[in-house]
């Protein structure tokens, strides 16, 4: 039974994959905004299997509290295993275009929050000498596009980051593990016309749990969109820019 | 693109949808927008129900959580966009199964109280609704009220079978069944005709908890109504977790063509009345493969092709039964259209709490046939006929096309039921059979 921490529980993925844990028999500690969606979640978890299961409010931009939280986490939990966290916005990028104040949230919460989240984990990690850290990113980190960048670039800095952070936790047992999903079908992808590359958040979350499990660095989900950024990265700049992507 | 459409695929609706994702959230669009919405489900109803054409269809697949389980008393309570599949993988390990299964377990909770639904229980158990001891309606103007026999008893009964249109069901609490196992004991009978329907239906319904015939709707003649009727009960074999029951094949990618027709159907049921050479089989099987056989099948519905199938579900009297059954099979085999799964079920007597609940004791039949259009209609409304005159009543959860008349005429209740309807909640189906002029 692993003690997992999950931070944006209330995002579908990161839900479906709770469930995942759930069904394991995990004890979990659940950390969102919303104290009743909290509450929806937990008692899910609970008839699902889950062991242990507590909650907490954190808003994205308290700073102050995050290393609180950790800590929370982990004295119910008694140790943290396992800490996912998949919280995140995606800012219209037309409004974004001549928005900078919907730029600076944007980097805010998909980015600055989210890394200095991962600091705190590390930290934790470290001192425990074992743990899994996995982070949701995204494809649209992998290379800037006109349609996507704002998501895209913060996107691009956690996964930059959680690249560094794995090297330097390599040695101490801790895992890092970057999971990039391509379109998932969710709420925040509601106002999307949906066609063939488009996924399930189950079947994100099954990709989720098995590399968390299993091992993997880097993990595209579903494991296609791995090809495809490919593709997608060695294209030269002088062609790409002229590209309607 | 249309993402949403019914399991007969036809009509087909356009409509925006909003996705309903938590119980404790507000319906928002119907606050904000003129368009009316549709509480939906899993889109396996045939017909319009759970559609919504030019309106907004609420999507509940999103609130499907859990939310109390209590293993010793066999009571699970959990949000209306719940799969009867996550109910049963979730309870059958305990010892407990649904009271009242359908035909694929590939429908929402609040679809199958929305819809009454019925299984091969029915002479035993009643509809599904017997068995909801209470639940949550959100309203648009975001009231809510928890309703049951004792408490908001008018809107309990409005609401199951209220096809969506008193509001949205966030949640509900059913009480399961206690089983022995997981296996189900069964017993294939082949019969002949009709007649040998009726007396293997009255025999078998005072030994086996779970009966259905499958019938072979093109034999005609001194073979009228042959088929082969299928009769179980839940056995003490097969224990601990239901297996992951994937779907074996899946027909999504299936050319546009329909491939049902009437010699692809001989064909099949030639071949399938003669499955078995004796006149009894037992089996034993998991209860996947009893209940829900076109479950391995995933998206069956697709060999109609892209004008659809229209399922014909009635129920009539039992004194009228013989007559009425073998007046519509007889003229389905000598139509031109191509008759598929037919199946017979004696219902029983068992009321349900719900208002506009569809069964009713004696007799009902459903019939798939491929939409061909205008001809395909005009066999249908042949059958309304038979049917009516025998003072029976047709499945508002599988029709696309009876009329206002014909509604308003089996189930007199609908005038009660508008009066509960939410003002900002409306379906193509309700248009249909209500808005007429006078």
């Amino acid at each position: 039974m692993k003690r997992v921490l999950i931070i944006g529980a209330t995002s579908a993925i990161v839900e479906a994959t709770a469930r995942l844990f759930a069904s394991n028999g995990d004890s979990i500690f659940l950390v969102g905004r919303s104290e009743s969606k909290l509450a929806s979640v937990g008692a899910d978890l609970k008839v699902r299997g889950a062991g242990k299961v507590g909650t907490a409010i954190l808003e994205a931009m308290d700073f102050g509290r995050q290393a609180e939280i950790v800590e929370r986490a982990a004295s119910f939990l008694g140790g943290i295993d396992v800490a996912l966290i998949g919280y995140g916005i995606l800012p219209d990028q037309e409004a974004a275009n001549s928005d900078a104040a919907l730029v600076r949230r944007a980097m805010d919460v998909n980015a600055v929050s989210t890394v200095c989240l991962m600091t705190h984990l590390a930290e934790f990690f470290e001192g425990a000498r074992a743990g899994t850290l996995a982070v949701i990113s995204s494809v649209a980190g992998d290379r800037g596009r006109a349609s996507n960048y704002v998501y895209g670039s913060a996107k691009a800095a956690v996964s930059h980051y959680a690249q560094g952070l794995r090297c330097r936790l390599a040695s101490s047992g801790v895992r890092v593990v970057t999971i990039k999903p391509g379109f998932v079908d969710t709420p925040m992808t509601a106002q999307f016309s949906k066609g063939m590359l488009w996924a399930t958040p189950e079947s994100v979350a099954k990709r989720i749990h098995s590399s968390i499990l299993a091992g993997g660095d880097i993990v595209y989900a579903p494991w296609f969109w791995k090809w495809i950024m490919t593709v997608i990265r060695i294209i030269p700049e002088r062609l790409f820019k002229r590209l309607p992507l | 693109m249309s993402r949403y459409e019914s399991w007969g695929r036809f009509p087909q609706a356009q409509q925006r949808a909003q996705r309903l994702c938590w119980r404790s959230d507000d319906i928002l669009s119907l606050k904000q927008e003129d368009a009316r919405g549709l509480p939906f489900g899993n889109g396996r109803s045939y017909g319009d129900v759970c559609l919504n054409d030019g309106g907004i269809l609420l999507d509940c697949r999103g609130m499907d959580r859990f939310i109390e389980f209590d293993k010793k008393e066999g009571i699970v309570r959990c949000e209306g966009g719940v799969l009867l599949r996550d109910i049963l993988q979730l309870v059958v390990p305990h010892g407990w199964f649904l009271p009242v299964v359908p035909g694929t377990q590939w429908v929402t909770l609040g679809g199958a109280i929305a819809n009454d639904i019925h299984g091969k229980n029915h002479h035993r158990a009643g509809t599904f609704g017997c068995h909801v001891p209470c639940f949550e309606l959100l309203r648009s103007d975001g009231s809510r009220r928890v309703c049951s026999p004792s408490s908001n008893s008018d809107w309990y009964g409005a609401t199951i079978g209220g096809l969506g249109l008193t509001g949205v069901i966030t949640w509900a609490e059913i009480r399961l069944k206690s089983i022995p196992g997981t296996d189900i004991e069964g017993e294939t009978v082949r019969f002949g005709n009709l007649s040998e329907f009726f007396d293997l239906s009255r025999e078998s319904d005072r030994s086996f908890e779970y009966t259905v015939a499958w019938v072979d709707a093109l034999a005609t003649g001194p073979r009228l109504g042959r088929g082969l009727f299928f009769r179980g009960n839940h056995s003490g074999n097969g224990h601990g977790a239901s297996p992951e029951e994937a779907e074996k094949i899946t027909l999504d990618g299936l050319p546009a063509v329909p491939l049902v027709n009437r010699a692809t159907v001989r064909i099949f049921n030639a071949l399938y009345a003669r499955k078995q050479r004796r006149a009894t089989k037992r089996v034993r099987t998991g209860y996947g493969p009893f209940f829900f056989p076109l479950d391995a099948v995933g998206g069956w519905n697709r060999l109609y092709g892209t004008g659809g199938m229209l399922q014909y579900q009635f129920v009539v009297p039992p004194k009228e039964a013989s007559d009425v059954v073998s007046g519509i099979l007889d003229r389905a085999a000598r139509s031109s259209a191509a008759p598929f799964l037919t199946v017979l079920k004696a219902f029983g007597d068992k009321p349900s709490p719900g208002l506009l609940s569809f069964p009713r004791p004696g007799i009902t039949m459903a019939i798939d046939f491929p939409n061909r259009g205008q001809p395909t209609m005009e066999l249908l409304n042949s059958f309304d006929k038979l049917v009516r005159e025998a003072g029976g009543r047709i499945y508002p959860a599988k029709d696309a096309r009876m009329s206002a008349d014909v509604f308003q005429a089996c189930f007199p209740e609908w005038s009660e039921l508008s009066s509960f309807a939410d003002p900002r909640i409306s379906s193509s189906f309700w248009r249909r059979v209500t808005d007429r002029p006078r």
